[in-house]
Parts: structure tokens; sequence; C-alpha cells
């Protein structure tokens, strides 16, 4: 069976003082080949977990990830991850952190040259390759990550919280360019992120995920991202139902954050 | 009193300079930063004003020059010079029967340095009688002026006056020839004035530091030329940080990659971190007596564990996105190691080298002056046995001068090797 699985999961994280965190409990779902699936949820209800064990750097203590017929036990190239910031590597220009994964699978240039600065160009970056990671700026430092990611041609990209660090307008030029390569690969895309309106705009699919335990609480299908490949993002929000879908999830993520306000106002 | 004069006289050039430099200078100076809103706690607001540290260094060696009556410096700067010259004092002399007779002191004065010639003068008659004595500048003279007397202290005369000033056993007086008083058996003590200036022995001017520094190059200290002094010093810094740095670095290394490392070290390197080097000298005099490998240990020892826990902290001190993300992108475990672990760790071993150079540049100093046959250290020890205070003050400007260029030298060599120290 191809496509991401998410079999069961569970996480319990032991608290070093003693008593433990029900992060994840009993999560399922399944991502078919070329799909691009949004996460939403308030803040501690096991979103980075959750793509933390599918990247295979945790074990869950219950259920399993299977990626296209085999069980997930560690990291691999075949799941690559763009994290919110800092995971790009300062000593090595750009375009030697664009070619990483190739050059770490011992490949020659003449094998990832051409790749690499197609990315490079489809990213914008080209003027750069040669620019030290600190010279550039956060949207352009997403943006290598992203090529990286690509470079290494990965089955499944996670990102986690991608564009957060970014101002409003490069977000929106970023969450353009994330669609067009969505698009343009083909790849399956976990992404999470805070912005319901992102969420909507790239998620072809959206899961609002409940805390505490952390757990799946309300799936979406929507339309938004297919035409987003197309037509300018702006008008995308103006399209049949964009508004009310917003302010329907806006209000139940509200509603869960509401409650852990509540509850731990009750504890104090 | 003269410290508290030379303070005075900083702190007025201090402020006097600042304000003239505003007035001249700055008046119409507008840049970005004094348009700035926030100028506190933002390091961009401070950069050093270079015209402050010119004046700074300046000052430095005009109070130098003044207080020391340096030729360098013009002579209207010069603080009062201790009295040389001729001067005189006539003392009035009471014999035991009431009888008093003046007689005079002709005092030659000679600079501090100077040959001192006897001379003599003419006594004169009666009760009292004329003497010639010589001093040096800045000291008092014991002045045993009934020598030739017709009658002597022993007889029961004494001094009653000086320039006619009344003195007695307990009662000092000053005159414009200087300070006078009697001891204990009735001699008169006298001291010239002294003026503000230094005596050579405890600083002497810049010339003759660097008179020094050119007969000591040329000439040689010890049996040692200067730059040989300077370059055994600093070969064992180098050996002693070289050494440190090839067993501390991976040791580091090792600490911040497994459990077991860590562990069996922790406790040797947190016991000796806090163990000045200086307090190992005597022990390595002990065990290795005071050669070249005594030193060398030592420095070894000094730059160890700095350069141990430099290389711990800038390996586990990697963000672990970086690990993660190398991971995802198929980096195997020596990979990361080769690809992130070691340069993510550079900087931190950069800041690590620089702090051990500078340990083991003030350690080397005081290793060479407890005990050693050559180096810059053993120099300024030797001299200071002879109050050679400018072979000292040389040294110690040549030490500082080193130490600061051994820091750049290392900046450099950050700045270019990890150019993306502090910035990511
Ligand atoms: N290593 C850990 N040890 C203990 N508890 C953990 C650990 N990692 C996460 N948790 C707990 O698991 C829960 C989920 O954390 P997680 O980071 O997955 O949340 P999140 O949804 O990504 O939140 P955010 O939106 O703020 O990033 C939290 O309650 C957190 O405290
Ligand atoms: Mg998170």
């Amino acid at each position: 069976m191809t496509g991401l699985s998410i079999e069961n999961i569970s996480m319990r994280f032991d608290i070093p003082n003693g008593g433990s965190v029900q992060a994840l409990e009993d999560v399922s779902l399944h991502l078919k080949e070329g799909e691009l699936m949004s996460v939403l949820g308030p803040s501690g209800c096991g979103k980075t977990t959750l793509l933390n064990i599918v990247a295979g750097f945790l074990a869950p203590t219950g259920g399993q990830i299977v990626l296209n017929g085999h069980n997930v036990t560690g990291p691999d190239a075949e799941r690559g991850m763009v994290f919110q910031q800092g995971a790009l590597f300062e000593w090595m220009d750009v375009r030697d952190n664009v070619s990483f994964g190739p050059r770490m699978k011992g490949q020659k240039e003449a094998q990832w040259g051409e790749h690499v600065d197609h990315l490079l160009d489809v990213t914008g970056l080209a003027d750069f390759k040669d620019k030290a990671i600190y010279e550039l700026s956060g949207g352009m430092q997403q943006r290598v990550a992203l090529a990286r990611c690509l470079a290494n041609d990965p089955d499944v990209i996670l990102m986690d919280e991608p564009l957060g660090a970014l101002d409003a307008l490069t977000r929106e030029k970023m969450q353009g360019l994330v669609l067009k390569l969505w698009k343009e690969t083909g790849k399956t895309i976990v992404l999470i992120t805070h912005s319901v309106e992102e969420a909507i705009l790239l998620g072809e699919r959206l899961i609002v995920m409940a805390p505490r335990p952390g757990r799946i609480h309300k799936e979406y299908q929507l339309p938004f991202a297919d035409m987003g490949v197309n037509a300018d993002l702006r008008e995308v929000k103006h399209a049949d139902g964009y508004n009310q879908t917003r302010e329907e999830i806006l209000e139940m993520i509200w509603d869960m954050e509401e409650e852990i306000m509540g509850r731990t106002e009750a504890a104090q | 009193m003269t410290g508290l004069f030379i303070l005075f006289v900083y702190i007025a050039i201090f402020v006097i300079s600042s304000l003239a430099v505003k007035f001249f200078v700055h008046r119409t100076t507008k840049d970005y930063t004094s348009l700035k809103t926030v100028t506190f706690g933002d390091e961009s607001t401070v950069r050093p004003n270079r015209i402050a540290s010119v004046i700074s260094v300046a000052t430095v060696f005009l109070i130098w020059g003044s207080f020391t009556g340096s030729a360098w410096v013009p002579g209207f700067t010069h603080a009062p010079a201790p009295f040389a010259g001729e001067t005189a004092f006539t003392y009035t002399l009471e014999g035991p029967d009431g009888a008093r007779d003046d007689a005079v002191v002709h005092v030659r004065v000679f600079d501090f340095g100077d040959d001192v010639a006897n001379f003599e003068v003419d006594p004169g008659v009666g009760l009292a009688r004329d003497d010639a004595v010589t001093m040096t500048a800045s000291r008092s003279a014991t002045i045993l002026f009934d020598k030739n007397d017709e009658v002597d202290r022993k007889a029961g005369a004494k001094v009653v006056a000086i320039d006619g000033v009344e003195i007695g056993p307990d009662a000092p007086i000053r005159t414009d020839a200087g300070r006078f008083a009697l001891t204990a058996k009735g001699a008169i003590s006298f001291a010239p004035p002294r003026g503000l200036q230094m005596e050579p022995i405890w600083l002497p001017p810049p010339e003759a530091v660097v008179k020094r520094f050119i007969d000591i190059s040329r000439n040689g200290f010890r049996n040692y030329l200067l730059h040989e002094h300077l370059g055994i010093s600093l070969f064992r810094v180098i050996a002693g940080f070289f050494l440190g740095a090839l067993v501390g670095i991976p040791l580091g290394y090792a600490m911040g990659l497994s459990d077991w490392f860590r562990g069996w070290f922790d406790p040797i390197v947190e016991f000796m971190r806090p163990v000045p080097p200086l307090a190992l000298i005597p022990l390595m005099i002990i065990w290795f007596g005071i050669g070249e490998v005594s030193k060398i240990i030592l420095l070894f020892l000094a730059a160890l564990w700095i350069m141990a826990i430099a290389a711990r902290s800038g390996v586990s001190g990697v963000n672990i996105t970086k690990i993660h993300a190398a991971y995802s992108l198929g980096a195997k475990k020596h990979q990361i190691m080769s690809h992130v672990i070691v340069p993510n760790s550079l900087p931190e071993i950069f800041t690590g080298a620089r702090v051990a150079m500078g340990v083991c540049w003030g350690t080397v100093v005081a290793a060479e002056l407890v005990a050693a046959e050559n180096g810059i250290g053993m120099m300024i020890m030797a001299a200071s046995k002879f109050q050679q205070t400018d072979i000292v003050l040389m040294g110690i400007i040549v030490i500082g001068i080193v130490g600061f260029g051994i820091d750049i030298l290392v900046r450099k060599a950050e700045s270019v090797l990890v150019p993306w120290k502090g910035r990511s």
C-alpha cells in the first residue's frame, strides 16, 4: 500500500519529577501519495510530537507509522523535514546547504548539480548560492530549507511551522511557493501551522487536533489548495465557503484554548 | 601625595579633552547613532571614540614623562623637579654657656646618577664654622655640622635656629632651602625640596625604558637578547597550548558524545578547572625542575581543561534541530559528526583558544618569575632584584603588547575561519 499511514499512535512522556503527559492518544490517519495535509490545534496538543514520530526522531509508546508498505523505525532521507528555524548549517554556503543530502549519499556533483541549481532557480536563490547563511533574510533562509529538503527528493515532506517566523508579506509569497512546489513535485506534505488561514489555503486536507490527550478532533477536505495552484492566493480568500470554514475552525480552536485556560485557572 | 596629584591631573585631562572634543570635533556630527532613540543596552550605539583612545594613550605618556622629567615631553609640562644644585643655610649654634654664633653650611645637591664630587669651603672663624656638604637629590642628609666647630655637641653645644628660624629636637622646620629636623643626637637632618617628580628608581622616564629596550635587543640580558627571551616564552606558550588543544579538544568531544567519558572525566575536569595554573608551579618545579619540560607541562595543563571544556560545550551546545535535519537528509552518524558537530563546535573552541592563550601567556610569565634561566618573566625578576626598574617596565610593556598581539591574531583567525560566529 502506498502513502503514509499513522496507525494508533500514542505517546506518553514521563516527567522527571514523577507523573507523565499523554501527548498523543490513539491517533490514526492515512495520507495518500501526493496529498497535502495541514495540521492545526491549540498549543501543546501534540502536533510537533506527532511530526517527530513520523520523522522518526521519537519512538511512539504505542502504534506504528507505515510508509509505502514498510515500518518507520528512525529518521531517513525518504522523510524530509523543514523546521521553523535554526536548522541550516551556517558553516556552509547556500548551495552546499541545498546539496547536503545528495552529498551525504556520496553522489558526485554531476549527479546533483543540475537538480540543485534548478531548485535554487525555482526558490529564487540563484543569485545567492555562494552567500553565507547569516547573510540571508529569514524568508530566504526558509527557502533554502525548503530547497534543501527537495534536493534530497524525499517521499514525504514534514513541515513544522516553516513560515511561523516570517512577516505577513513574505509569508504570503512563501505560501504560494509551497503550493507551486507541491504541484510541481507531487510530494506528500504534512504542514503544521498556527495560522488558520494558512492551513485552509494550503491544506487539501486539514485536521484540527485537540489537547489532553492529543487527538484528532475534526477533519476537513478543502478545495482551496487546488484553486490556489492556479490563482492568486488573495483571490482564493474570496472564494465560496472560505470565510465560513475559517470562522468555524477559529471558533473551534478558540473554545479549546479557553477550556485549557479555564482548566489551568481552576487548577491554581 | 604625588599619587593623588597624578590622579587629579588624569581626571582633569579626561574631562577637559572630552569637553573639548565634543565642542570642536563632534559639534556638527549627526550620524545615524545620534538619531536613535534607544541608546542603552544596544551595543551598536556605543562604539569606542577613537579620538578618546588616542588622547588616552597620549595622556599616559604625557603624565609618565612629566612626572619623570622626561626629555621627550616639553619642559613646561614637567612636574616640579627635586632640587639639584647649590644651596646654603645658616645655623645658629649655642654653646653651653649660652653664647651664640652663626655658620653657613654649603650644600651641593647632585642629580640621581651623577657623580658626587666633594668640595671644600673656608671654615672661617668663631664658635661655629662653615661646612661643605654633598648629597643626592630627593634624599635627606644628616649633617654633622660640629666637626669643625669650636665647641661640639659632646661639649654641650646645640643648634637652636636655622636661617633665623628656631628649631628644637621635636620641632622640625621648613625654610626656602628645604626641610630641617634635629636627630636624636642633635645633628641636622636636611632634605632639599623633593618636587613632585618620581625618582628613576621608582619610575624611570620613557626614554630610559626605550634605551633599555634597544640595549637589551642589541646586547642582551643574562646571555640572551630580548627577542630570544621573548621567543623562548612564546615557544613555551605555543608548545603548551598546542599540546593542550591536541589532547583537550578530542577529550572534550568524547565527553560531549559519550556518557562513560563524561562520567569518567567530569570529576577530574571540574576539579582541575578552578585550580589556577599558578598554583601548580611549585609542584611542577618539584616534579620536573625548572627547565623546559616543567614549563611546557604547566602550560599544557593550563590549556588542557579550558580546551576540553570549550570542546565539550561546543558539542553539547549543538542545536538538536540541526542534528535532526542532518538525519532526515540521510546523513550517517559519522557524517553528522564531521559535517555538523565538529563545525558547529568551532566557535566555542575559538572562544576557548582565546581564553587559553591568554591564560598560558600569563602563566608562562609567572612561571618564569618563579624560576627560569631565560624568558621574559625571568628578565623582569632578575632586573627587579637589582632595582633596574627600567628593565622591569620595559618587560611589562613588551608582555602587554605581545599578549595583545596574540589576542588580535586569534581574533583574526576566528573571523576568517568561523565567520558565522555569533550571527546565527
Ligand atoms: N520531551 C518531552 N518531555 C515531556 N513532555 C513533552 C516532551 N515533548 C513534548 N511534551 C509534552 O507533550 C505535549 C505536546 O507537545 P508538542 O510540542 O507536541 O505540542 P505542539 O502541539 O507542537 O505545541 P506548539 O503548537 O506550542 O508547538 C505538551 O504538553 C508537552 O508539554
Ligand atoms: Mg510544536
